[in-house]
């Protein structure tokens, strides 16, 4: 049913990027292929893989942006992903009942079943998560490993999304955003996590956290270019003691 | 956005049938048009026939087209699966009018009820097709009040010039017609313009920094794209071809859709009947033409909000 759950659940499972510690590695947008390749969305697929124009599905991918200008101006790694809405267009859109927002745990998926893909949810999302399969004739998007998070075959700490487990710095972080107490939320409170593109009303699960601001950039904006350190008053062998001191006279 | 070749045969040949059943299921059961049995076979058959092709046309860009009758569970929350369902159950009272029409020779009565009940319902058709595009927020050239009104004036005015071709070939007098034709001209015309207007002088609402977050730090501008090739959601919402030659396509648009079907429609008033009945002709050719045109500009022309992730300054 793609009408949204009447009363959605106190649960809100999603994802909590630091933009302030993402180094663009990539390793979470990988890691997330690699484990959904082979998950309920499998294939992720690839067409002309190793040709001249290949384009595959992906539901994680990072990107790389400039903010500001001069000494106030930074590089952000901006991984890009489902952001598990509270008011998921892309679900009341589809005509069929393939695109569904759970009612347990707010996951927004897609029952490939269903799909008759017609690309409309793709239409309707603002944020860019749902890749179409061409090959599959169906639509494809994070499933936020509902594979891993409920896999009691999974030791305890694994059983989070692929990204977060791979992710080399701790930029993501993966809990439940319907609790206030939990960590992530509170994180986000601490740290002031925004919304992507609030004006659309499509009030997103995801958090992202801001870049903490640069360390007072005004000291080394003042001391400008730095001119080469003073030659030392003494130093610089014997030769070059008696040169300079020759020529000082 | 990329424009569907398959979507943008349906809106035009479906607009356009259903258009024309809406002045033949009202017109005829109030007697303002002919209702011999023949004239009847050729204008519902033409009308439902383009309804029938557009539908079958719209299939085509399915992934999945044997999956289709699951698109009528959810018209709950979806227009798209609206539109289905209005479309298949207007054929319904179509279906009986067109029995009363083609079969009986009865345009009254019962029968006249049914026709009225389709037109209703295909008027409640094209609004369900141009409230799936009026109710996607991310691409605000489709998010706005004109495009419902475009829409169904659109199906009126291209149904209006077929109704007229039609009557000017069995030689019916035309000037009661054509005025059907000029007034639903004057309203599909001043509608588009008033959309290209408001497309035009409309503010992003969203911006790079409100996508990313990042508008505290200052302006935000793309670095490096998260790809090395294009990827679905570049090739299907990144569409740019058309918005390059927008100015030129619009001319183009307004001379084929308008400008011509108003000057061949007012060449039909007053001259020989077979003469007419061509210039009628050449103005719902030139109308459906138009519209097409019209149509694969509506989609090359909106912006897509997810373009500001790849690097677009506004959407």
């Amino acid at each position: 049913m793609t009408s949204l759950p009447r009363e959605p659940g106190p649960k809100k499972l999603g994802l909590v990027i630091d933009l302030d510690t993402c180094v663009g590695c990539h390793a979470c947008a990988v890691s997330c292929k690699e484990w959904n390749t082979g998950g309920v969305a499998a294939p992720l697929t690839d067409l002309d893989p190793y040709g001249a124009d290949p384009v595959g599905v992906w539901f994680n991918r990072v990107h790389a942006y400039e903010a500001g200008d001069g000494m106030g101006g930074r590089t952000v790694h901006f991984p890009r992903s489902c952001l598990h809405c509270d008011e998921p267009a892309c679900v009341s859109v589809c005509p069929t009942g393939a695109s569904y927002k759970r009612e347990d745990d707010g996951i927004v998926l897609v029952d490939e079943d269903l799909c008759i893909g017609c690309k409309l949810c793709s239409w309707a999302c603002p944020y860019g998560a749902r890749e179409y399969d061409g090959d599959a004739g169906v639509m494809k998007k994070c499933t936020l490993c509902i594979d891993r998070i409920y896999n009691e075959n999974l030791p305890e700490p694994e059983r989070v999304p692929a990204c977060v487990t791979a992710c080399p710095t701790s930029a993501r972080h993966f809990g439940d955003l319907g609790d206030p107490d939990s960590p992530v939320s509170r994180l986000v409170a601490e740290r002031g996590g925004r919304d992507l593109m609030p004006e659309l009303g499509y009030r997103p699960v995801n958090k992202y956290l801001p870049p903490r601001p640069t360390r007072g950039g005004t000291d080394s904006a003042e001391r400008g270019a730095d001119p080469l350190p003073p030659e030392p008053e003494s130093g610089g062998g014997r030769f070059l003691r008696w040169l300079d001191a020759t020529l000082s006279r | 956005m990329q424009p569907a070749y398959s979507v943008i045969f349906f809106t035009s040949a479906s607009g356009m049938g259903y258009g024309l059943l809406i002045l033949l299921g009202v017109l005829a059961p109030a007697e303002m048009i002919p209702d011999d049995r023949t004239f009847g076979l050729v204008s519902l058959g033409i009308a439902l026939g383009a309804v029938t092709f557009g539908l079958v046309s719209s299939m085509w860009h399915l992934g999945h087209p044997e999956r289709v009758l699951l698109a009528y569970t959810q018209w709950r929350s979806s227009w798209l699966s609206r539109e289905g369902v209005l479309a298949t159950v207007t054929y319904a009272p179509a279906g009986l009018f067109a029995i009363g029409w083609i079969g009986i020779g009865e345009v009254v009565g019962f029968w006249g009820v049914c026709g009225l009940a389709a037109a209703v319902l295909a008027g409640f058709t094209v609004y369900s097709t141009g409230m799936i595009y009026a109710s996607l927020r991310p691409i605000p050239a489709w998010c706005n009040r004109w495009v419902v009104p475009v829409y169904l004036s659109l199906a009126l005015f291209t149904g209006a010039l077929w109704l007229n071709a039609i009557r000017l070939l069995f030689g019916h007098p035309a000037a009661d017609a054509s005025l059907v034709v000029v007034a639903t001209l004057l309203l599909s015309v001043s509608l588009k313009w008033a959309y290209w207007r408001y497309l035009d002088g409309a503010r992003a609402g969203s911006t790079p920094e409100t996508a990313t977050g990042l508008g505290s730090i200052g302006k935000v501008r793309l670095l490096d794209p998260p790809r090395t090739q294009t990827t679905y959601v570049t090739q299907e919402m990144g569409y740019r071809v058309a918005r390059r030659h927008a100015a030129k396509l619009r001319r183009y648009a307004s001379v084929l859709l308008f400008a011509l079907p108003f000057v061949l429609t007012l060449a039909t008033v007053a001259t020989h009947p077979w003469i007419a009945a061509g210039a009628a002709v050449a103005a719902a050719l030139s109308g459906s033409v138009g519209v097409v045109v019209e149509r694969w500009l509506f989609f090359a022309e909106a912006k897509h909000v997810v373009t500001l992730y790849h690097g677009a300054e506004a959407a």
